[in-house]
């Protein structure tokens, strides 16, 4: 089967706000964009993170939830159609002939593009990995941090660690599944949904599942393939637990990943630009938001649109040398969709 | 010096730090240790939303607000969780922590 190809003028890697609101300005002086992020879904840390936290500090807004100013941010940038390859990770990045960058995603997705600009906040977001001694051993022989195909578990003895949601909905799902779940959890209360909660409650009375709190996972084993998991609880006391399979579910983390790779210059974790563009070291790859650096960056969402601004505008002198740019207000030109 | 408190940090690798934290300037246990080049990373920027500042706290003596619920179910994303342990973030020094002794808890596998 034929790879899918995307071709764009922009491509933005990183769809929390400021990526999103670089296709608003980009639309302004008609250039397109696509959007790359490693979660499911848009709205980056705001999505993920903190959606239901309020922010006080975007101009105009005394007040919006970071859930909101995503979904806002959407509808504004909605007349510029822009295209979204969700859940899959920027990976590899290559130098075509014609001079255009080539960036290949974990979902094997190619995407073209004259210029590339990375709004990729903290990193693309990954499951967070318990630093247990001997997890990444049993990573592909028992170790799951994502559930991809619940029928992997038929049968199986699977213990899931972990008081959100999704530690209490795979528990529900699974329970029906696998030969025995047992979910571990460090306190009495779990976070998840009330109705969750009282399920897993309720499973667990029935004999259905078996339910450990006060404990947390503190070692685990196996010969090839995982075989043992051992709790600790609050006593000091350990319980061992036959498992075929350890899914711990602790949410997820940003990291800087494959982009560390690109030739670009860094400063730790973050990506070193030229104030005037926010152009990086390499031709045709700009850096803005919370992932780039320089004199007096301040990480601020507010600081990222006015850094998505002025991109645009050296993006466009890159994507057409010949074509002059006149500037125009919004309540001059209106927005004008594609 | 008059609304500076010393605090006793110990790193993961076990070594102590002596650093002092102003107790008028609004800063949390996360943005002091950051302020300090302590390896804390406050993904979240301080608002309780990402268990990557958790400590334990060594100091028995001395009194610490109790952790609020947001805490709590933060802390249910952190690893090797115990009695000790807090948001460094949600921590506010005051004169009355001065001596403060606490360590940074470990890490994501994948740091």
């Amino acid at each position: 089967m034929e790879k899918k190809v995307i071709e764009t003028d922009i491509l933005i890697i990183g769809a929390g706000p400021v990526g999103i609101f670089t296709v608003f300005e980009a639309g302004l002086i008609k250039i397109k964009c696509h959007l790359i992020d490693a979660l499911p879904m848009p709205g980056g840390q705001c999505a993920e993170i903190y959606p239901k936290k309020p922010i006080y500090d975007i101009p105009g807004y005394p007040e919006i939830l970071a859930g909101d100013l995503i979904d806002n941010l959407l509808k504004q940038v909605d007349p510029f159609k822009p295209g979204f390859t969700l859940g899959e990770r920027a990976e590899n990045l290559n130098k075509l002939e014609d001079g255009r960058w080539e960036v290949t995603t974990s979902g094997g997705t190619i995407h073209r593009a004259p210029v590339i600009a990375i709004a990729g906040g903290l990193g693309c977001f990954e499951p967070r990995k318990p630093p247990l001694e001997n997890l990444i051993d049993f990573e592909k022989s028992g170790v799951d941090y994502i559930i991809k195909d619940p029928e992997k578990y038929r049968g199986k003895k699977v213990v899931i660690a972990g008081g959100g949601d999704s530690a209490l909905d795979w528990s529900i799902l699974l329970s029906g599944v696998a030969e025995r779940v047992a979910l571990v959890h460090r306190r009495e209360q779990f976070r998840g949904a009330l109705d969750s909660v009282e399920k897993v409650h309720s499973l667990a009375t029935q004999g259905k599942m078996d339910m450990f709190t006060n404990c947390q996972v503190s070692s685990i084993n196996g010969n090839g393939h995982l075989q043992k998991v051992t709790l600790t609880n609050k006593e000091k006391s350990q319980i061992d637990l036959d498992a075929d399979y350890f899914i711990p579910l602790f949410g997820l983390s940003p990291k800087l990943g494959p982009l560390a790779n690109w030739g670009l210059s860094l400063d730790s974790n973050s990506i070193n630009v030229d104030p005037l563009d926010y152009s990086t070291n390499v031709e045709g790859i700009y850096a803005i938001g919370d992932i780039n650096n320089y004199p007096g960056k301040l990480k601020l969402i507010l600081c990222g649109f006015h850094e998505a601004t002025l991109m645009v505008q050296s993006a466009f002198k890159r994507i057409y040398p010949d074509k002059h740019l006149s500037f125009k207000y919004t309540t001059v030109n209106g927005v004008n969709p594609f | 010096m008059e609304n500076t408190i010393n605090l006793i940090v110990k790193d993961r690798k076990g070594e102590l730090h002596k650093i002092q934290a102003p107790t008028d300037m609004n800063l949390n246990l996360m943005e002091v240790c950051k302020a300090n080049e302590l390896p804390v990373k406050g993904t979240c920027g301080g608002i309780a939303s990402c268990a990557s500042c958790h400590m334990y706290i060594h100091s028995q003596s001395i009194e610490l607000p109790e952790p609020s619920e947001d805490e709590e179910d933060m802390l249910d994303s952190a690893y090797f969780v115990q009695e000790n342990s807090r948001l460094g973030c949600q921590i506010y020094p005051s004169n009355e922590m001065d001596g403060l002794e606490f360590e940074l808890a470990p890490e994501d596998e994948s740091e």
